[in-house]
């Protein structure tokens, strides 16, 4: 069985059909980049699956349970989701260690003394056990990035969802946030992945799918769908970024 | 023409009088009127029902009266209404006299004039029926334990804090109304004001009011008379000071006030 | 021969900075200065300055009632002090009831909408009268018939009104993708607002929440209309014995001492917020 299973979502946007019955699988400790133009659904698609907007029809599975039901209450669901966003959406007011913290504080009920261990394993497991005490705006966009993946790690979510978690970086900076998806890949972390980022999704996913027009025109192993696209706008796709 | 003609006539006819008259002509505002300012609203039993042209009510009264030995008929009083800081404020008066029982002392007598008193007040405490029946006396050990107010534009205050000197800072409020509302509201205890405004207060404002006892106006070193207001130097307060002084010593003043305020008589004196 | 890259001295572009700085101040200096020769020259000359000084800024009347007025005012001060803070969290309620979602809690939520629109559709004196006078003639015993604890109740009541406004847009201008952020971590709504959006609004709010502190101050004198002898009432009782309105000048300048440093120092806060975010 699939870890993550979606069957026909639909998603209206101000009258806008942005998502348009999208079927997708992904199976446990598998790596999926979703490409495709901007405004082709990726970050939406991303944002359903945290249930932070509600799909229209269709259903969205986690380990077979129907997590898309209107009536079901998202809050224990998105504890077993975690979402890292492009803006990075770290708490500014917060220091990097409080940030990471507070979920698990408030969901856990656990006290700051019982946690400090873990949470501290987390930063030095990416390098970032010095920049614990440091507020967001005295980061560089990559250690904001990671402290955002560590936040959402901190919740020991059985699938992670990153939604162009490069693109508002500076480009020498877009690396060490890379090398944490790679070591993440290494640890069998389930991952759903929205990127710009070619070369990685070639040399990282286990599957790549093409977004076109609110559903999955194209989709296969990164050899298979970057060599030999099948269809023309997959292929027009591809030529313009590469 | 003919209405000066006739006011001439008049002049003339009040022959008595005619040293006062010569003495306001050109002193007032407008000439040939007396123009006498009062309260907003004004208040029993110095002016009835707020309307002063009627003649009605002690200060109405007794302002007719002197206008028609200044050598002025009723129909050339007018009326005007002013509050206590535009009656104090500096530059030119629209009246020629203001009364509305202000207290003559000496540090207001430094920005304005005041004519020869025309009332001496008693000041009263008022306070309601429960006041009483918990123990209240008209005597000053008695009054200081009360919980006391006043309005605090007028003399009561210093006489309160001088006088009764309460154990509890006294409140203060803007008009008469106010003071009641808060002795309604038993915020209050008691409220010093004069005699006759006590007495009014108690019997038609204040349903179960009552003039606990009265400072008769002797007992303080600065009794409480009431003067006309004016403008400092204003040529007129001769001509004022002249009817009003004729007033008392022939004892129309008396008249008036035995007329307009005579149940002063059988409050208590505060010991 | 012109200098080199990083030599000592200030750059072309410093001196002339420099020269415009120092052509700046002597205009103003000289306006100001002019300004001011011409208050000081041309008011004496009006034909009634003799009087209003003698009735507005008579330093004798100063010395007097300012040590009364200073006492006074220190009651003023007490009634802030213990106003400001219930504001601050009463309005904090109002403002979070008008941002319930939950259908049984609507009446909550309908109560906030009404409150507001009344306590800011009303004059603050009325407000004083109606509560300060009302409410004890319902029969209430003493001490709870208090003016100080009526009239503070409406003055906490109006201000809380605006202040819940002022909340709201505080919490209205945290972005949404720090909601989403709070959300996507599964923290329950309560949580996203206690520890992520509250925290952020309230620091944006506090140079607005400072103007309404001193104008909270201000207002406190408003009390005096239902008993009260504040500072306002005692410059009013200074005034009637005496004849003049000095004390009402005294009263004022009490008041400028306390509210010229707190305005400056909201601005300061306002201009600290707006270079942080540039």
């Amino acid at each position: 069985m699939a870890k993550l299973e979606l069957r026909g979502v639909q998603k209206r946007f101000r009258g806008a059909d942005v998502l348009r019955g999208l079927d997708l699988s992904v199976d446990n400790g598998d790596m999926v980049c979703l490409i495709g133009a901007s405004g082709s659904g990726k970050s939406t698609l991303l944002r359903c699956i945290n249930l932070l907007d509600p799909i229209d029809d269709g259903e969205i599975r986690l380990d077979g349970q129907d997590i898309s039901a209107p009536e079901l209450d998202p809050q224990p669901v998105r504890q077993r989701i975690g979402l890292v966003f492009q803006s990075f959406n770290l708490f500014p007011h917060m220091t990097a260690e409080e940030n990471v913290m507070l979920a698990p504080r408030r969901i856990k009920r656990q006290g700051r003394e019982a946690l400090r261990p873990e949470i501290a394993a987390l930063f030095a497991r990416f390098g970032l056990d010095d920049r614990m005490g440091h507020y967001p705006d005295q980061l560089s966009g990559g250690q904001q990035q990671r402290v955002a993946i560590i936040r959402a790690l901190a919740m020991r979510p059985e699938i992670m969802l990153f939604d162009e978690i490069t693109s508002a970086l500076d480009p020498e900076l877009v690396g060490e946030v890379l090398d944490v998806l790679r070591q993440l890949k290494s640890e069998g972390m389930t991952m759903v992945m929205a990127t710009h980022e070619m070369s990685f999704a070639r040399e990282v996913a286990d599957k790549v799918c093409f977004l076109s027009d609110g559903h999955i025109l194209e989709q296969g192993p990164p050899a298979q769908l970057f060599e030999r696209p099948e269809h023309a706008r997959t292929a027009a796709f591809l030529r313009a970024v590469l | 023409m003919r209405l000066m003609t006739l006011s001439a006539a008049l002049t003339l006819a009040a022959g008595p009088a005619l040293a006062a008259k010569d003495c306001a002509a050109g002193k007032t505002i407008t000439d040939g009127t007396l123009t006498i300012a009062t309260g907003n609203p004004a208040y029993y039993p110095w002016v009835m029902d707020d309307a002063p042209e009627s003649g009605e009510g002690f200060e109405a009264a007794v302002a007719y009266a002197m206008a028609e030995r200044m050598g002025f008929e009723a129909e050339n009083v007018t009326w005007t209404r002013t509050s206590f800081d535009e009656s104090i404020q500096p530059g030119a008066k629209n009246f020629d006299v203001n009364l509305q029982q202000f207290s003559i002392t000496e540090d207001r007598e430094k920005v304005v004039d005041f004519s020869s008193p025309y009332y001496s007040a008693a000041m009263a405490v008022l306070v309601r029926q429960p006041v009483v029946e918990n123990g209240a006396e008209p005597t000053l050990e008695s009054l200081k334990a009360l919980k006391w107010g006043a309005v605090a534009t007028t003399t009561a205050v210093p006489m309160l804090t001088g006088l009764v000197d309460p154990e509890d800072d006294p409140l203060l409020y803007n008009d008469n109304p106010d003071v009641i509302e808060a002795m309604k509201s038993n915020q209050i205890d008691a409220a010093i004001f004069d005699l006759p405004t006590a007495l009014y207060l108690s019997a038609v404002v204040l349903e179960d009011g009552v003039v606990l006892g009265q400072f008769p106006a002797d007992r303080t070193e600065n009794p409480d008379r009431f003067g006309m207001l004016m403008e400092e130097g204003n040529p007129l307060r001769d001509c004022v000071n002249a009817a009003l002084d004729e007033m008392a010593q022939d004892g129309t003043l008396a008249q008036i006030e035995a007329k307009w305020l005579s149940e002063t008589t059988g409050v208590p004196v505060i010991e | 021969m012109t200098a080199t890259h990083g030599a000592p001295g200030p750059t072309r572009r410093e001196r002339y900075e420099a020269r415009a700085r120092r052509r700046g101040s002597a205009i103003a200096l000289g306006s100001t200065v002019a300004v001011l020769l011409a208050l000081v020259v041309l008011i004496p000359l009006a034909p009634g300055w003799e009087a209003v000084k003698k009735s507005f800024f008579n330093a004798e009347i100063f010395a007097r009632t300012f040590p009364g007025l200073l006492q006074a005012f220190l009651l003023d001060v007490a009634i802030f002090a213990w106003c400001a803070p219930i504001i601050a969290i009463w309005a904090l309620v109002i403002a979070l009831a008008r941002d319930v979602r939950s259908p049984a809690l609507y009446p909550l939520r309908l109560f906030a909408v009404i409150y507001t629109d009344i306590f800011r559709g009303i004059p603050v004196i009325l407000i004083v009268y109606l509560i300060g006078f009302g409410i004890p003639g319902l029969g209430l015993q003493r001490p709870w018939n208090s003016p100080y604890i009526w009239g503070s109740l409406a003055l906490i009541l109006t201000y809380s009104a605006y202040v819940a406004e002022i909340y709201r847009s505080g919490i209205e201008s945290v972005h949404a993708s720090q909601r989403a952020a709070a959300l996507s971590l599964g923290l329950s709504r309560a949580d996203m607002m206690r520890f992520v959006v509250l925290p952020q609004a309230i620091r944006r709010v506090v140079p607005a929440n400072m103007n309404m502190l001193i104008a909270l101050q201000k207002d406190v004198a408003l009390l005096s209309f239902i008993g009260p002898v504040e500072v306002l009432r005692q410059a009013g009782v200074y005034k009637s014995l005496l004849a003049n309105f000095t004390p009402y000048v005294v009263a004022a300048i009490i008041f400028l001492c306390v509210t010229i440093p707190a305005t400056r120092y909201a601005d300061y806060l306002i201009a600290k917020q707006n270079r942080a975010r540039s």
